[in-house]
């Protein structure tokens, strides 16, 4: 959380000097809160006040960004503990962990298969984002795979080894991949802090607790390493939310510079269903990053979907442009199906005509991105925005019968929809579920 | 150098609800279930106490269901045909520790049948299965007008958890359960104030919050889950900060929402139904879920178990 006018005036030499161009103190405090102007207008503030200043001008959790070009991963930057407050800004990553003992061609194998996952839903990509490559065996064997892994391959790689020499190796054949490190801990900082500086590349800083964690940033932090990536290990389920919690809290609520980092969780877990529960609860509280080790394509789109929900911005719902949309090969006798422009809506009702292979139109009005029956009670999806939409976009021109389907939610504004538009109006069913039946069984009587 | 945590200090607290009369209580179950309670967030042991598990009731309808894909309907096999060898085969083969009966054999549109006729298939059920009971209505408003206050009655002692009520059609569903002492499922469209209003209502009438269940109206994951997530996370982060009126445990129809999705219907790939029934549940247990009405019993012995890996710990061993 950002300092008050209050809080910063406090730091200023409450001299109003007027040498910033403003009447008072507390006018130009009161700008400075607002980040309308910089604190350089200032000539007197002490160094001291200036650090605190400068510091809270920056964002309380640091974006870090893994990988590059248009896959490359950002997280961080997160202003909120609960997404109703605003909204959460960047999805975690979610990366599958490769063990480097197996073999090239199983290697291979499942960098394709990694690479394979990526799903539509409604109008958005999902996409899985990290490999992170595990050492088991020697240096020369992790380069190796490295080296296999990154040229079959966009995903942004994470290192996981604790041998600075194979990594320095790996790090070399990724120069300017920008891969992430795993990890530095209290005992060995000192040579992955030299590794993460000598490449430009992002660190993991591992610890048991959280208060060894927040030590260990600020050692790394001494030593000029701030890209950092937080992972408190080895607990329990519930432990592990109190401490991203935590984590998050400190750095939001109480500007807590050592935890103000991304966090990182690993999910050692050998039955499926236990680890994607897991990985879900991590990406609903606060982590950055969530490697996993599964790559079976249903479970990991469970996944996807729910960092797509818990990552949607609530005060904006996802909406599609209020449209025409001829679906297949239409023609004039093609149906005319009408719904919102809420994306769910609109992709739902499309994925059923497009299963029905009935060539059919789908009109979405624009109701703000509200869905059918929450449309209807806030008056966007009246008879009259309805007759307006269907006029706007030429129906009658298009189709040759008079007819319009809608949903069975609003049955209720046939009567008006139908006096108003001069269409004869067809309740359609009320779950998009049951439109291939409706549209095969569909006569214009 | 120590770092000083930030704790919350919730001045309110969740109210905790029974479901189930055993005989000490005058009714007949073999035990009873708890819900509610918490004095935190979901999981935040170290700020307040979380005293009881998040339930998962098994869903029974009394008609063989028209809308339930091949992958659910499968492991009940034929029972799904006759509802008093369902209920048991879910006691009895997947251990399931409440049941959740819905009657939607009385709706005008599937199979119209009447009060009395449903009131005794109420009684055989309780005499076929000793676990707590939740009773849905048929979903037709007239309908449930008459339906429910017959139902009631024919649980009378039983502590069932009956409904739903709405906005709209509260007054006789709430009377009954007055009488003859039953909880009841407040239902709101994905809608803080209106789960409030609906709770002044209820509590209007006599009927003691400690009695009533918001149902806030999920979506499944990718169909609207995050809506009533922030709802629940915004609600229950009202009832800690000392809002009674908010202060009710959620139910959540997890099974109905998962079955319907795109997703799981896929003939092909029969676990991603499974996970996504899993995983709408697991978001919604960290958004503050109390009780979940589910279908599969494979989903249901995973979120089982997550619940036991959430809830086992330490703090709340010795809390207890």
């Amino acid at each position: 959380m950002g300092l008050s006018g209050l809080d910063i005036y406090k730091l200023l030499p409450k001299t109003n000097c007027r040498e910033c161009g403003f009447a008072t103190c507390l006018a130009f405090a009161m700008q400075l809160a607002k980040k309308a102007v910089s604190i350089d207008e200032c000539p007197y503030l002490s160094s001291e006040a200036k650090a605190k200043l400068e510091a809270q001008a920056q964002p309380p959790i640091k974006l870090i960004t893994i990988g590059q070009g248009e896959t490359r991963l950002q997280v961080g930057n997160e202003n909120v503990l609960f997404r109703h407050e605003e909204k959460f800004y960047h999805p975690p990553g979610i990366g599958f962990i490769l063990e480097d003992n197996i073999t090239d061609s199983e290697i291979k194998d499942r960098v394709e298969k990694i690479n394979g996952l990526k799903f539509e839903r409604i109008g958005q990509a999902l996409e899985a984002n990290l490999i992170a490559i595990r050492q088991n065996k020697d240096a020369k064997r992790f380069v190796d795979v490295v080296k296999i892994v990154s040229s079959n391959t966009l995903l942004g790689l994470v290192l996981m080894s604790d041998d600075t020499q194979g990594l320095k190796y790996a790090l070399e054949v990724l120069k300017g991949k920008n891969p992430l490190i795993y990890h530095a801990t209290k005992e060995n900082s000192a040579g992955f802090a030299q590794l993460a500086k000598e490449y430009k590349v992002p660190l993991v800083a591992q610890a048991d607790e959280l208060e060894e964690a927040s030590g260990l940033t600020v050692e790394l932090a001494k030593q000029g390493v701030t890209d950092l990536i937080i992972e408190v290990s080895g607990k329990p389920m519930p432990e592990r939310i109190w401490d991203l919690t935590q984590i998050r809290r400190l750095a939001l609520k109480k500007s807590n510079r050592s935890l103000g980092y991304p966090s990182l969780v690993v999910i050692d877990k050998n039955d499926l269903y236990e680890e994607i529960q897991e990985a879900a609860t991590y990406i609903s509280k606060y982590a950055g990053i969530v490697l996993i080790k599964n790559i079976e394509s249903w479970a990991v789109l469970s996944l996807l979907t729910l960092r797509q929900n818990i990552y949607t911005d609530p005060q904006k719902p996802l909406q599609i442009e209020p449209k025409l949309y001829p679906i297949g090969q239409v023609t004039d006798k093609s149906p005319v199906l009408i719904t919102t422009n809420f994306s769910l809506s609109y992709y739902t009702v499309l994925g059923e005509v497009e299963a029905s292979k009935i060539p059919s139109y789908i009109i979405s009005v624009d109701t703000e991105g509200m869905s059918v029956l929450t449309a209807w009670a806030a008056e966007k999806f009246t008879p009259h925005k309805i007759t307006e939409t269907v006029n706007k976009f030429g129906v009658k021109g298009i189709v040759s019968h008079k007819h319009l389907v809608i949903p069975g939610y609003v049955a209720v504004i046939s009567g008006e929809l139908e006096d108003e538009s001069g269409f004869k109006i067809i309740v359609g069913p009320k779950e998009a579920a049951g439109l291939p039946s409706f549209l095969k069984n569909l006569q214009y009587g | 150098m120590v770092l000083q945590l930030m704790t919350e200090r919730w001045t309110g607290e969740v109210s905790a609800v029974t479901i189930g009369a055993a005989a000490k209580d005058g009714g007949t179950r073999a035990y009873s279930i708890k819900i509610g309670g918490e004095k935190s967030l979901p999981c935040l042991f170290k700020e307040g106490t979380l005293p009881n598990k998040p339930q998962v009731a098994f869903e029974v309808f009394d008609v063989a269901p028209n809308d339930w894909p091949n992958e659910v309907l499968k492991p009940y096999g034929k029972s799904v045909n006759d509802p008093l060898e369902w209920a048991q085969m879910c006691v009895q083969d997947f251990k399931a520790r409440s049941l959740c009966i819905r009657l939607l054999g009385a709706h005008p549109d599937f199979g119209n049948k009447s009060s009395e006729e449903e009131a005794q298939l109420i009684k055989k059920l309780l005499e076929k299965v000793s676990v707590p009971l939740i009773i849905l209505g048929s979903g037709d408003d007239a309908k449930d007008n008459l339906l429910l206050p017959a139902i009631s009655e024919a649980a009378k002692g039983e502590c069932c958890l009956i409904g739903p009520a709405v906005q709209d059609n509260y007054k006789t569903i709430v009377a009954a359960a007055l009488a003859d002492g039953h909880c009841v499922i407040a239902e709101s469209p994905i809608d803080v104030n209106i789960a409030k209003q609906l709770n002044i209502l209820i509590s209007d009438m006599g009927l003691p919050l400690e009695r009533v269940v918001i149902n806030p109206t999920i979506g499944a994951l990718g169909y609207g889950l995050e809506y009533a997530y922030s709802i629940m996370e915004r609600a229950r982060l009202a009832a800690l900060s000392g809002d009674k009126t908010l202060a009710s445990p959620f139910i959540c129809f997890v099974g109905q929402e998962a079955w319907r999705a795109k997703e799981s219907k896929i003939e092909t790939l029969p676990e991603q139904g499974i996970i996504w029934e899993v995983l709408t549940a697991t978001a919604l247990i960290q958004a503050g879920a109390d009780l979940l009405i589910m279908r599969h019993p494979k989903a249901i012995e995973k979120v089982n178990r997550y619940i036991d890996n959430l809830m086992t710990n330490d703090r709340t061993q010795s809390s207890k």
